[in-house]
């Protein structure tokens, strides 16, 4: 179950990159940083959370058994 | 001047962090020291380390100038799609590889498909393809540092020199410090750029008066179009998200793998790996757009004015040939920080950029390792003249390439940006079913691997023949070499070759998994022992 919500994420944020709402947005955020840059920029946090998800709750334990140096 | 000793410094230092790895190697002389770092890198270092590997010149200067010419959209392609798949990769592919390393010893990629299929010659086939596709990335490395100690310098030290001072750091640190040295001068090379990409961001803002006039200027201007992406297509965007699959099928990544002392080392590298992409790559694409809207720089302006007299009506391809560098943004961060920041500063900057420029050393060692593990070793070498004499034949190739990727760059004058993704990166995003079939599918077979192989040098090839052959239209035309039915299926666009009107790296990518898939289910299976020793108890 939780596998299907991590790899449903995984293809939502996949997806959210695609961003075609803001295609012809050229709108300033905070008077500087055009919309678009800005989405992509948020998007890169994002990315840190899902990874974070991932190594939390899906980590491949089984791969490092017995080869620990 | 000044600017330019401070950088003759930080390569000085670099120098010595080679020297220093070469003592602990020296300690424990053996090729798994060389070429891997003893497979015993801690967390701080693997994660700086791995970034600092995928930053090259081509991130730096590439992004800066590619943004320059088409807005924020470079971020988009290029940053943030790969603050999405790299991590993911490394942590489907990468903990995979870093434990079969573990358990079988492999050092290169290549002896782990010749074991996981059984197969000698087409694992040197395999060697062959990667290596040729890792030179062009290579050369990339020595053309930017040519670049940037030109432009640091004020023109005082020509492109050529500098392009040589560049190749011979590079070559006498990996030469000396093997792995751990590319390890720690990458290591350093991050912190470096880390700090002072968003001191760059900081004093040109202050010192041109912020950047929100600049992009007022922009947004009021006919460049408008700069802040948003409507001048490409969705489906472009889309299948630019193929390209940093490549990064995992890249040598010198996949080698990088398996220095880890643990696999607990990736957790930290996956979980900050988009922020440290976020760090870098906003200020250098947010710097490329905002240049823009700063024409009170004399070589900004002389750069804008030649690409809008490339955009003048009646204007000759051969006019559009000669403005083209002109136009061209690859400098623009350099230029900037010449004109804005204070010569000291720009000197440090200019370190920062160098040490961005210097990653061309991981592909120059992977290229050494796999050149000495894949075909000296596997042919014989190693059992005839001993593990010395390997590191010796690593060394030595070492020197070799560096020389060869010298000369070839101060002769090819082709952008940055255009060689990487071109070749490079559309040929290793056709790689990755490579790794698919071996690590996760038991079925596939090594007829698959070849195909996969074979396939990967064909469209790579082909989009470089069909390149040179049929010249690049005007942004925005098309030249269809090849339609069917009325739909063009081979296309010549002003940035490269269009296939069903998409970037080749799709067509190649889905080319190379369905030949993995069919040709993997129409031959017969690999030995059982085999596929146990892989997938027990799985």
């Amino acid at each position: 179950m939780r596998s299907w919500i991590l790899a449903l994420s995984a293809a939502a944020l996949y997806l959210l990159h695609q961003d075609f709402w803001f295609w012809r947005d050229a709108r300033l955020v905070f008077g500087v940083l055009p919309i678009g840059l800005f989405y992509h920029a948020a998007y890169c946090v994002a990315c840190t959370g899902l990874m974070w998800a991932l190594v939390k709750f899906a980590w491949p334990d089984e791969l490092s058994t017995g080869t620990e140096g | 001047m000044t600017a330019a000793l401070i950088v003759f410094a930080y390569l000085a230092i670099v120098l010595y962090i080679g020297i220093f790895a070469f003592r602990k190697y020296e300690r424990k002389p053996d090729a798994e020291e060389f070429f891997v770092a003893g497979r015993s890198l801690g967390p701080a270092v693997f994660l700086l380390s791995l970034f600092g590997t995928n930053m090259t010149a081509f991130t730096i200067l590439g992004s800066a100038g590619h943004a320059f010419g088409n807005g924020i959209l470079t971020f988009g392609l290029m940053a943030s799609a790969s603050a999405f798949i790299i991590p993911l990769c490394l942590f489907l592919f990468g903990t995979r590889i870093w434990s079969l390393g573990r358990r079988f010893g492999f050092i290169t990629p290549v002896q782990m498909y010749r074991d996981r299929w059984d197969c000698g010659h087409i694992g040197t086939f395999i060697f062959v393809v990667q290596a040729a596709l890792l030179v062009p990335y290579i050369i990339i490395g020595v053309m930017g540092g040519g670049a940037t100690i030109f432009a640091i310098s004020g023109g005082a030290v020509p492109y050529w020199i500098g392009g040589a001072i560049v190749a011979l750091v590079v070559m006498s640190y990996v030469f000396l410090g093997g792995m751990r040295g590319t390890a720690f001068v990458n290591a350093f090379q991050t912190v470096l750029f880390l700090s002072f990409g968003l001191a760059a961001v900081l004093f040109i803002g202050w010192r041109s008066g912020g950047f929100a006039g600049a992009m007022e200027r922009i947004a009021a201007s006919p460049d408008a179009w700069l802040l948003t992406r409507e001048r490409i297509s969705p489906w472009y965007f889309f299948a630019y998200t193929l390209i940093p699959l490549s990064t995992i099928a890249f040598p010198h990544i996949s080698i990088f793998c398996l220095t880890a002392r643990r696999m607990n080392e990736f957790k930290r590298t996956i979980i900050l790996y988009p922020l440290c992409i976020l760090a870098i790559w906003l200020p250098c694409v947010f710097l490329g757009v905002a240049a823009n809207g700063m024409r009170e720089v004399p070589a900004i302006d002389a750069k804008l004015e030649a690409r809008a007299a490339m955009a003048a009506p009646g204007v000759t391809p051969e006019d559009r040939a000669a403005l083209r560098p002109q136009a061209a943004g690859d400098d623009v961060v350099i230029v900037l920080l010449e004109h804005y920041a204070p010569i000291w500063l720009a000197g440090l900057l200019g370190a920062g950029i160098m040490a961005a420029v210097m990653a061309s050393d991981s592909q120059i060692l992977a290229l050494s390792t796999m050149f000495t593990e894949d075909v000296f070793a596997y042919y014989g070498g190693k059992r005839r003249f001993g593990e010395r004499m390997q590191v010796a034949t690593g060394r030595a190739f070492v020197i070799v390439l560096t020389a060869a990727a010298y000369l070839i760059a101060i002769r090819a004058p082709q952008s940055i940006f255009d060689l990487a993704v071109q070749y490079a990166f559309t040929g290793y995003a056709a790689l990755v079913p490579l790794l698919v079939g071996a690590l996760f599918w038991r079925r596939s077979t090594k007829w698959g691997a070849l195909a996969v192989a074979l396939w990967t040098a064909f469209i790579v090839l082909g989009v470089a023949v069909f390149q040179n052959m049929v010249p690049a239209p005007p942004p925005g035309r098309e030249v269809v070499a090849w339609s069917v039915g009325g739909m063009p299926v081979l296309s010549r666009v002003a940035t490269g070759t269009a296939i069903f009107g998409l970037l080749p790296v799709v067509a190649a990518t889905i080319g190379s998994s369905i030949l993995m898939w069919a040709v993997s289910l129409a031959t017969p299976p690999p030995q059982a022992a085999t596929v146990e020793r892989y997938f027990a108890g799985k």
